[in-house]
């Protein structure tokens, strides 16, 4: 027994020794990224930026929420010199509690058309994102579709799938309705809607795809790239579910399609603010569009970069140009107003 | 015997204060305001959030002993078909996170799912209304029950196999059937060690976040997380997790009250080897069938689903980089379980030869950590830690002009350290219930003959334990193998862990993608727990 312990011991400090050394400074050039984005969708590209650049990009992905607390705890000594988020929400929460500067190169900010940035230039779009109605081909006539408006319309009672209001996405498009007609408007609408639905909020956005080619549910709010993935990928299933819907871009007639960002910032704390430049420069870059076009199917926010063919089957469409911020600000309100409205 | 119990007293204090800085933090936002946002979530989901909770801590508790402790106790006491593989099979639902699990049996058996589409093939559209919802908070008792019922099975077989062993053969001399005998005698001994299973099944059910959130189950844990993220409220978040807390102390002090009701201690428990009656035919096919049910549904299904997704639909397969995340997620959960257990003797040994009830309070402090959510408690290790590190900062740039940056909160130190502040109740239940079961008077003994309080932890106790600290490990060590909330706050660049992995392709709905890093997770966490099975074996034979 003596000697188990003494064995564990000695283990142990080998291990922490062995382990601890991860972390450390060098006097290389770096770009120090906090991605909400997950590995497999920016890591492909933070290597290509390395190889292109010599600069070495270290990475932690987590939840955008986990990765502002990080920020904000780690205040000034903060290692990060980027954050990246999948909505502008988090992007403006970050503003707020003063975890970023105002950095960005000109030209860079330029490149975004205006709603997609922040106003003081605290961070810009990479990506756009397009939550739209897919219907089920066989029993929805895309004529009665219009608005997102119309979805608390009594004539779909019992017809609509939407995933839970825990989620973002959803959260963002009851924002940007609070802030296009207000706070008692969008209430009445979230209970019709709730009343509309065909069964309890659930699951992802595949998962309402699924149950509208299952026939639970005749239409489905859902973010495109979702589609898009399920199109392409290998699962059989998904695929031939996906075949059964269309996508419908809601308020083509006024404001436009709801749209959220994946976004990009610099910190506070950055002291590699022009290798951080140089990333955002890449990302922003022809090639980096297309790969999240092609890989992801999510919507460059350059003009005319190379899509997807299913991107590309979907058309054009009008899209909301509310600015993102927005999102952000009303995100509180939006989460109250779903409470109220029952939506689970 | 006149200056130990002070240093214990220090020793004890101290390492309590220390693992529960995270709790004192939390506790420090009470007085914080957040608004209006309490008056809305009374009005709106609080009650929701309160029923639920209790619901999923009724159902599961039954769950897991109406799986846990039969199985325990038809390993420990007979022999049938396949019972010596079902022994450290049983453990294998250990290996398996709850949240993947979730994901399995919805894409299993929700509406659109390969069972219900075949049953409607079959029998028509209606049969669709009348299966049951996966995603609900029946689905929730049972996938819990289903994943969490190791800890009492692997807590009451110990207690089972060890120290009852004495009185249950002098209970069969006198007459009474084995029936009669596990319920009157071998039930009430092992009661500490169940409840102590229960009660860690509880803790993690409370602190669950992935499963719940995936069957759209509203409890404290997703209120949690709603309020921090879409009202961008932290005090009402943090408050929230107290009032889930307080739950967890009332649990807490069940346990121990129980405890206190029923006190023995078993001498033998490194007694004469163990008698197991046979059992054949068809009584050997029900214990059979009793105890490889909850293997069923709680590691084979959920693994078939995961290799056959890795087979046939996933996107991304085998690379070498999986190395690398086994290895992170390995040598992460070897040293947790090595800390978490030195520092649960050290605490479980002062509380017992204390008389001061100072010590024993502080003890039971040290259990709160594992029913904080993983998300609330990173949250509340980064600030102590950070402000730590800007101390340490600016001392050393102060005198020597260095910069030492964030030594501690943005090393692996963060994660270990968060990980024993929540998996450090699971080791002290463990070492706790088999510290109970040695007899004071032998303590007494050793004392006359001259020993000193080392002396007698290091050659009497441990020694008799050994079963015991063997299970806290392997039970550490795979509770942080699956670990998700804490790793996805704390840790350094550039360092995944496969739990990581999963959660990434999980979370952007490729269920396939995830199947892979899920069966490593399992497979890491298989070797270990097999192994140390074994060694358990050998311990009592």
């Amino acid at each position: 027994m003596k000697r188990f312990n003494f064995t564990l011991f000695s283990t142990l400090f080998m291990a922490v020794t062995l382990v601890m050394p991860v972390h450390q400074a060098s006097a290389e050039e770096v770009v120090n990224v906090y991605s909400a984005r997950k590995a497999q969708l920016i890591k492909p590209l933070l290597d290509e930026f390395s190889k292109e650049s010599g600069i070495t990009v270290n990475l932690i992905t987590s939840k955008a929420d986990a990765l502002l607390k990080r920020l904000e705890s780690e205040g000034r000594r903060s290692p990060a010199d980027i954050l990246i988020t999948t909505d502008a929400g988090r992007l403006h929460r970050a503003k707020e509690s003063g975890v970023l500067k105002a950095e960005i190169d000109r030209e860079l900010l330029d490149k975004v058309p205006a709603n997609l940035r922040d106003k003081d230039n605290y961070w810009l779009g990479l990506t756009t994102r397009a939550r739209v109605v897919v219907y089920a081909k066989d029993r929805v006539d895309p004529k009665d579709l219009s608005t997102y408006e119309d979805l608390a319309d009594p004539k779909w009672q019992n017809k609509i799938c939407i995933r839970s209001s825990n989620n973002i996405y959803n959260q963002s498009l009851v924002a940007s309705m609070i802030s296009h007609q207000g706070e008692e408007k969008t209430a009445q609408w979230a209970e019709g809607l709730v009343k509309n639905l065909a069964r309890k909020p659930k699951g992802g956005d595949r998962d309402q795809v699924k149950a509208v080619a299952a026939g639970q549910c005749d239409l489905a709010v859902v973010n495109t790239y979702y589609l898009g993935q399920m199109l392409n990928g290998k699962d059989q299933a998904q695929r031939q579910a996906a075949d059964k819907v269309a996508v419908f871009w809601p308020n083509q007639q006024d404001r436009g399609t709801h749209i959220n960002v994946s976004g990009i910032a610099i910190t506070k704390s950055s002291k590699n603010t022009a290798n951080a430049n140089k990333l955002i420069k890449f990302l922003l870059s022809e090639k980096s569009q297309q790969w999240y076009a092609e890989t992801n199917n999510e919507y460059p926010v350059l003009d005319g970069v190379q899509v997807s063919d299913t991107l590309k089957s979907w058309g054009a469409f009008h899209s909301d140009s509310l600015n993102l911020s927005k999102l952000g600000e009303l995100n509180p309100a939006a989460v109250k107003v779903m409470d109220r409205a029952g939506w689970r | 015997m006149t200056k130990s119990p002070r240093l214990w007293l220090l020793i004890t204090i101290l390492i309590a204060l220390v693992m529960t800085t995270p709790i004192w933090v939390l506790v420090s936002f009470v007085f914080e305001s957040g608004g209006n946002n309490w008056q809305h979530l009374m009005d709106t989901l609080l009650p929701d959030y309160i029923l639920n909770s209790i619901l999923l801590m009724i159902g599961v508790a039954s769950g897991t002993l109406l799986l846990g402790v039969p199985a325990a106790w038809l390993i420990s006491h007979y022999r049938f078909v396949g019972s010596r593989w079902l022994h450290w099979a049983l453990l294998l639902p250990l290996a398996m996170p709850a949240y993947i699990s979730s994901y399995t049996y919805t894409g299993l058996l929700e509406f659109e799912g390969p069972v219900q589409s075949a049953l409607r093939e079959t029998f028509g559209n209606g049969i669709s209304l009348w299966f049951p919802e996966i995603r609900s908070v029946g689905g929730a008792i049972l996938l819990f029950s289903f994943v969490l019922y190791p800890y009492v099975y692997l807590l009451s077989r110990s207690a089972f196999g060890g120290a009852s062993q004495h009185a249950l053969e002098v209970s069969r001399t006198l007459g009474a059937g084995p029936y009669k005998s596990f319920l009157r005698i071998a039930l009430p001994m092992a009661r500490p060690a169940i409840i102590a299973g229960v009660t860690l099944a509880l803790m993690e059910t409370l602190a669950d976040f992935g499963a719940v959130q995936h069957f759209g189950v509203d409890t404290f844990t997703t209120g949690i997380y709603r309020t921090w993220s879409g009202l961008g409220d932290t005090s009402t978040a943090v408050q929230l997790s107290l009032v889930l807390l307080a739950f967890v102390g009332v649990l807490i002090l069940v346990e121990r009250w129980s405890r206190k009701q029923q006190r023995y201690f078993g001498g033998h428990a490194k007694g004469d080897a163990l008698e197991r009656v046979a059992l054949s035919g068809r009584r050997g096919m029900a214990a059979f069938a009793v105890c490889f049910l909850p293997i069923l549904f709680g590691f084979v299904v959920p693994s078939g689903q995961l290799l056959y997704w890795t087979v046939t639909t996933a996107e991304t397969g085998w690379n070498n980089e999986f190395f690398e995340l086994a290895w992170n997620s390995f040598s992460l959960a070897f040293i947790t379980a090595v800390v978490a257990v030195i520092l649960a003797v050290i605490l479980a040994y002062a509380k017992r030869i204390s008389a001061n009830k100072t010590v024993a309070q502080t003890v039971q402090l040290a259990h709160l950590g594992y029913a904080v959510p993983g998300t609330v408690l990173a949250i509340a290790i980064l600030i102590p830690l950070a402000w730590l590190d800007k101390t340490i900062d600016d001392f050393f740039f102060e005198n020597y002009q260095i910069s030492t940056g964030l030594l501690l909160s943005g090393t692996l130190f963060a994660l270990v350290f968060a990980y024993s502040v929540r998996f450090l109740s699971v080791s002290l239940q463990s070492v706790e219930s088999g510290l109970q079961r040695i007899k004071p008077s032998m303590d007494d003994s050793a004392r006359t003959l001259g020993a000193s309080s080392w002396n007698i932890l290091g050659r009497i106790h441990l020694p008799l334990m050994k079963t015991s600290l063997l299970t806290a490990l392997i039970l550490v060590f795979v509770e942080v193998l699956k670990e998700l909330p804490t790793t996805l706050i704390l840790r350094p660049f550039n360092f995944d862990t496969l739990s990581i992995r999963a959660y990434e392709m999980a979370a952007d709905e490729r269920l396939a993608d995830a199947g892979l890093p899920a069966l490593l997770i399992v497979l890491t966490g298989l070797i270990p727990v097999i192994i140390l099975s074994k060694l358990m074996d050998k311990s009592h034979a």
